[in-house]
């Protein structure tokens, strides 16, 4: 067989095993050689001892989706392996190793009837002074994937430099152990080789979030742990003070959002990030933040719900809540990222849109892309930072109006400390000054300025990534880009020409550039992981969309595939 | 007689001129407060009434001001008439203002005030040793004589409320 | 500094602003209002520099009233808005106005993690034992046996005692006024904002509609019989022990106010990404 597009393995074992950690240095390594890659990991509910899974793949392109059944699996234990279930397919092909300490493969595993290789990691590992299965497990892995020996080795001494020299040498032989182990081993997969020696990154959705919203001017963030978006907050801690910025733990969500609005009022790009429950919370307070006109950025990494759901998978199913769900007419901006890379862009293009509109902005991030980790060309540098108007110069006193009706709907704000600008910042419907008022005029007035602001701002081609032509279009959104974009990529190559349309922005609504996208396109396909199909609702209800509309949804916790999609496009073709 | 704990102290003629001063521009201020209290709260003919009382205090404010004169009341004011505890004699009670109140009540608060006001001269008049102090004290105090009669012969053109003088018909109204 | 200095010179009624309190007339946050203004113009503090910030109910109408910046959000969640102001604007003076539902039920939870966290600020609860914009409904302070629409009979719930919770939980500076004493409320709001770290000062501030009982507050307060303490256990015990009318600054600690040190040398942010570099 020749070159593959991608190759994908993954590491499984129980607690202490240190899967994790084999597929975390496999990416690295791989990385490091010039492929490209993704990895998520896939745990039990045990916060230590859990079993785990790290599952890679990697390929000489942009890896955004993972495979729907893995070319190696690789079983340093099988104890309780079974609760994956169907998130962990092998097939036919596939080849599959096992330690013959490792207890029996779980059943749906073993009925793909792949090949099956015995290697005594465990005991190879005894073998080493302080040796660890996990490093025999990733030399098999990476004799495997064709990784030159040394880069493996070289990597495994940076990595482990604070562990000392004899935690370095345990790893390493025990990394020669497995490569030589596999070396017999014939994976008939070869990647192509990486097209160009580029800048490469290493990094999860998670911290590219945080890096952009530091990037867009963010400078206070409030923080309450919740799964999957603490490593935003963890990230952003140490890191806000360097930039000269300050990071406060807040009691519970509905703090962790005043706070933010505090911080903004008084002149400081402000945000926090939270997950479905927390998001639950801050609702009230975002519809404050919308009708006190504070520009404050809400990142939620959606996870599986209603309530507490699913903490550690992925789902998208927060989108009518982020787009609905404040009381009133609440207009505000609803984003989403649709790659690991991209979760730096759009958190950047929300700090600046939020900024510039000042008006609260909900980055619909989720587990998938927040908690993977990718290698991946490093991201450019793009222009979006945070202007607000202000307010600077009063010229009398008492004559400033904080939300005078402008043309663009935007009023310069001014910052606290400010001489004669003073006024109160008010949820209460409110005059153009900030006085309460309850008369039918104004509260017209502020509605319209605050629908009209929003909806006259120029976002630009951002918007949205349309690809592709082709009379059926895939309609999607998040996370699910990737996976689209693959499975119209696989339609190309049977033939079948279908376009991507997928909004980045997803509120305000783009009716008229959304018509243009499908303008001459008779079919849609809607791809969504909701099991309401909230996308395909949100689309009807905000475009007009062409006779036949299909979808293609499904809740969480199983990703949707690219076969899947694939399958589902060349039913639909002409 | 001794001044109440938290009264300021009297210790030259400018600071009597600027006490005195400072007790009726607290007076102004706080008949307005409850002039704006009245208006809003719908009441007219009380906020009628609290103008009236305010422009009367203001016309006293500023003949202290000419009596002074060369003295700068108004700084000498900030420095020295002081109420540490307690208010400044001619503020009324803003405690006892209900939005239904009738003249009778607002004279009964203003009649409080001026007797709360004769006291406080009566008091600094006994207890000053200079005599110019003291005679310009006393002079406050056949002032504020004169405005406790003149409020108690306005007070007898009221009689007294009828015990249902704070009964509303309507419930209050819920705003939160 | 010219300006500033000028400032100094500020009377009360600069710190007012031209909005007409909708407070029913006897009010005691009529008072409150003026004791602000009044601590105010004796700290000399330019309004522009001054935020009060507020949740919902009665008394959290105060800040549009004066000539200060301010903050009217939603209900109880005043303190947190005013850390985040706070932390990222340490030359602003932060003064949060509350009642005893919005501050001691719904924002129940802020009000102990904000003691704890000592940011420099001060915290003005109107204490009036009711909730007043809703009609007379029972708060956290409200007597066990006090009839309500809500509460026929009364709650026989025993009152919340948030002197001494804020103690436990932290706060640097406790102390109780009354809203018929203005003056000393104002001697005692401006030491509270003088004090380094969380301030918490308690106003039995009368409602006159639902609650026309507490007119008589003013012949039941009474200054404490001793100054204030620097021992918390002690204060604790003096209020827990004491008839709820004592008067006066109750503690005084020396706490270290809370506030994240912000860097004054950057890094570039190019240098931030470089962990993200292979």
């Amino acid at each position: 067989m020749g070159n593959s597009q991608s190759i994908s393995i993954g590491f499984v074992g129980s607690g202490g095993a240190g899967a994790l950690t084999a597929g975390n240095l496999l990416l690295e390594a791989a990385s490091a050689a010039g492929w490209q890659g993704l990895l998520t990991r896939t745990v039990g509910p045990q916060i230590r001892g859990g079993e785990a899974a790290a599952l890679l793949r990697l390929a000489s392109h942009p890896v955004e989706c993972m495979p729907e059944q893995f070319d190696v699996l690789i079983g340093i234990d099988w104890l309780n392996a079974h609760r994956f279930g169907a998130e962990i397919k092998i097939g036919h092909d596939s080849l599959l190793i096992g330690d013959p300490r490792g207890g029996a493969v779980p059943p749906h595993i073993a009925e793909a009837g792949a090949r099956e290789v015995q290697i005594p990691m465990k005991d190879m590992a005894k073998a080493i002074p302080d040796g660890r299965a996990n490093m025999i497990a990733l030399g098999i892995a990476c004799r495997l994937v064709r990784l030159e020996r040394e880069t493996c080795l070289a990597l495994l001494e940076k990595r482990l430099s604070d562990k000392g020299e004899a935690a370095i040498k345990a790893s390493q032989a025990g990394l020669i152990a497995g490569y030589d182990a596999a070396q017999d081993l014939d994976l008939s997969l070869r990647l192509a080789a990486p097209k160009r020696a580029t800048r490469k990154w290493l990094v999860s959705g998670n911290d590219a979030t945080a890096l952009g919203a530091i990037r867009g001017g963010i400078r206070f963030a409030a923080a309450y742990p919740i799964t999957p978006a603490t490593e935003i907050l963890e990230w952003l801690a140490p890191n806000l003070p360097k930039v000269g910025g300050v990071l406060l733990q807040a009691e519970d969500e509905l703090a962790a959002i005043n706070m933010i609005i505090g911080a903004s009022y008084g002149g400081t790009p402000s945000l926090t990030a939270t997950s479905g429950p927390g998001l639950s919370l801050m609702i009230e307070s975002l519809g404050l933040a919308t009708a006190a006109e504070i520009p404050i950025v809400v990142v939620d990494v959606m996870r599986g719900g209603p309530s507490t759901g699913i903490p550690t998978k992925s789902e998208q199913a927060d989108l009518n809540i982020a787009v609905y769900g404040c009381h009133g007419d609440a207009p505000h901006l609803v984003v989403a990222p649709q790659s690991i890379g991209d979760c730096l862009f759009t958190t950047q293009w929300a700090v600046y849109l939020a900024e510039a509109l000042q008006t609260p902005a909900i980055v619909l991030s989720d587990q998938f892309i927040g908690q993977a980790r990718a290698a991946i060309e490093k991201p450019a540098d793009v222009a979006f930072i945070g202007q607000r108007s202000r307010a600077t110069d009063i010229s009398a006193a008492g004559a400033y109006k904080r939300y005078a009706i402008a043309g663009s709907g935007v009023s310069p704000m001014v910052v606290p400390g400010t001489s004669g600008g003073q006024y109160t910042a008010d949820g209460l419907t409110h005059t153009e000054r900030g006085i309460p008022t309850s008369g039918a005029s104004d509260h017209q007035a502020q509605l319209d300025k605050r629908r009209d602001k929003l909806v006259r701002f120029a976002y630009g081609d951002h918007w949205a990534t349309l690809e592709g032509s082709g009379d059926l279009a895939v309609v999607t959104w998040g996370s699910l880009t990737g996976a689209v974009r693959e499975a119209i990529g696989r339609a190309a190559q049977d033939g079948v020409e279908v376009s991507l349309i997928a909004p980045r922005l997803l509120f305000p609504a783009q009716p008229e550039r959304f018509a243009a996208a499908i303008a001459g396109k008779s079919r849609l396909l809607v791809v969504e992981q909701s099991h309401g199909a909230q996308f395909y609702r949100y689309l009807r209800a905000h475009y007009d969309l062409p006779g036949r509309v299909d979808v293609l949804n499904r809740p969480g916790p199983m990703p949707i595939g690219v076969s899947e999609i694939h399958r589902a496009i060349m039913e639909r073709r002409a | 007689m001794s001044q109440p704990t938290g009264a300021p102290e009297v210790s030259s003629l400018a600071d009597l001129f600027a006490v005195a001063f400072q007790i009726e521009a607290d007076a102004v201020e706080r008949y307005e407060v409850l002039a704006a209290q009245m208006e809003t709260h719908n009441n007219p003919d009380l906020a009628a009434i609290f103008r009236d009382l305010a422009r009367a205090e203001a016309i006293h404010r500023d003949e202290i001001r000419r009596l002074a004169g060369d003295i700068d009341v108004v700084s000498r004011a900030r420095e020295v008439a002081k109420w540490s505890r307690g208010e400044s004699p001619e503020e009324v009670d803003l405690g006892a203002a209900h939005y239904m109140m009738t003249p009778r009540h607002a004279l009964e608060l203003a009649l409080a005030g001026e007797q709360r006001a004769l006291a406080f001269f009566q008091a600094a008049a006994a207890s000053a040793s200079d005599p110019q102090i003291k005679r310009m004290a006393e002079e406050f105090v056949e002032e504020e004589a004169e405005h406790v009669n003149l409020v108690h012969r306005l007070l007898a053109k009221y009689p007294p409320p009828s015990p249902s003088w704070s009964e509303d018909p309507d419930p209050p109204s819920s705003q939160g | 500094m010219s300006t500033a200095h000028e400032r100094l010179a500020c009377k009360p009624a600069d710190y007012k602003s031209d909005i007409k309190p909708i407070w029913c007339p006897g009010c005691g946050d009529y008072h409150v209002l003026m004791s602000f203004t009044r601590a105010f113009a004796e700290l000399g503090l330019p309004p522009e520099q001054i935020v009060v910030v507020s949740g919902i109910g009665c008394s959290s109408r105060i800040p549009a009233y004066t000539n200060c910046y301010g903050f009217h959000g939603v209900h109880g969640r005043s303190l947190a808005l005013a850390a985040g102001l706070k932390v990222t604007r340490p030359d602003l003076t932060v003064v949060v106005a509350s009642g005893d539902g919005d501050g001691y039920s719904i924002g129940g939870n802020h009000f102990l993690h904000a003691c704890r966290r000592n940011v420099d600020m001060t915290y003005v609860v109107m204490d009036n034992r009711i909730y007043g914009m809703t009609k007379g409904q029972p708060s956290p302070t409200t007597e066990p046996e006090f009839d309500t629409a809500l509460s026929p009979g009364g709650t026989g719930l025993r009152p919340f005692h948030p002197l001494v919770v804020a103690l436990a939980s932290g706060a640097n500076f406790v102390a109780r006024c009354f809203s018929g004493e203005p003056n000393e409320t104002a001697a005692v709001l401006a030491e509270a904002i003088r004090h380094p770290g969380f301030s918490f000062v308690e106003i039995l501030s009368p409602c006159v509609t639902f609650r026309p009982d507490e007119r008589d507050w003013k012949s039941q307060v009474h200054q404490a019989p001793v100054g204030a303490t620097s021992d918390p256990a002690k204060a604790a015990r003096r209020i827990m022990t004491d008839d709820g009318f004592n008067i006066g600054i109750l503690y005084r600690g020396d706490r270290r106010p809370y506030q994240p040190a912000v860097v004054q040398r950057h890094v570039e942010l190019s240098e931030l990404e470089k962990e993200f570099e292979l």
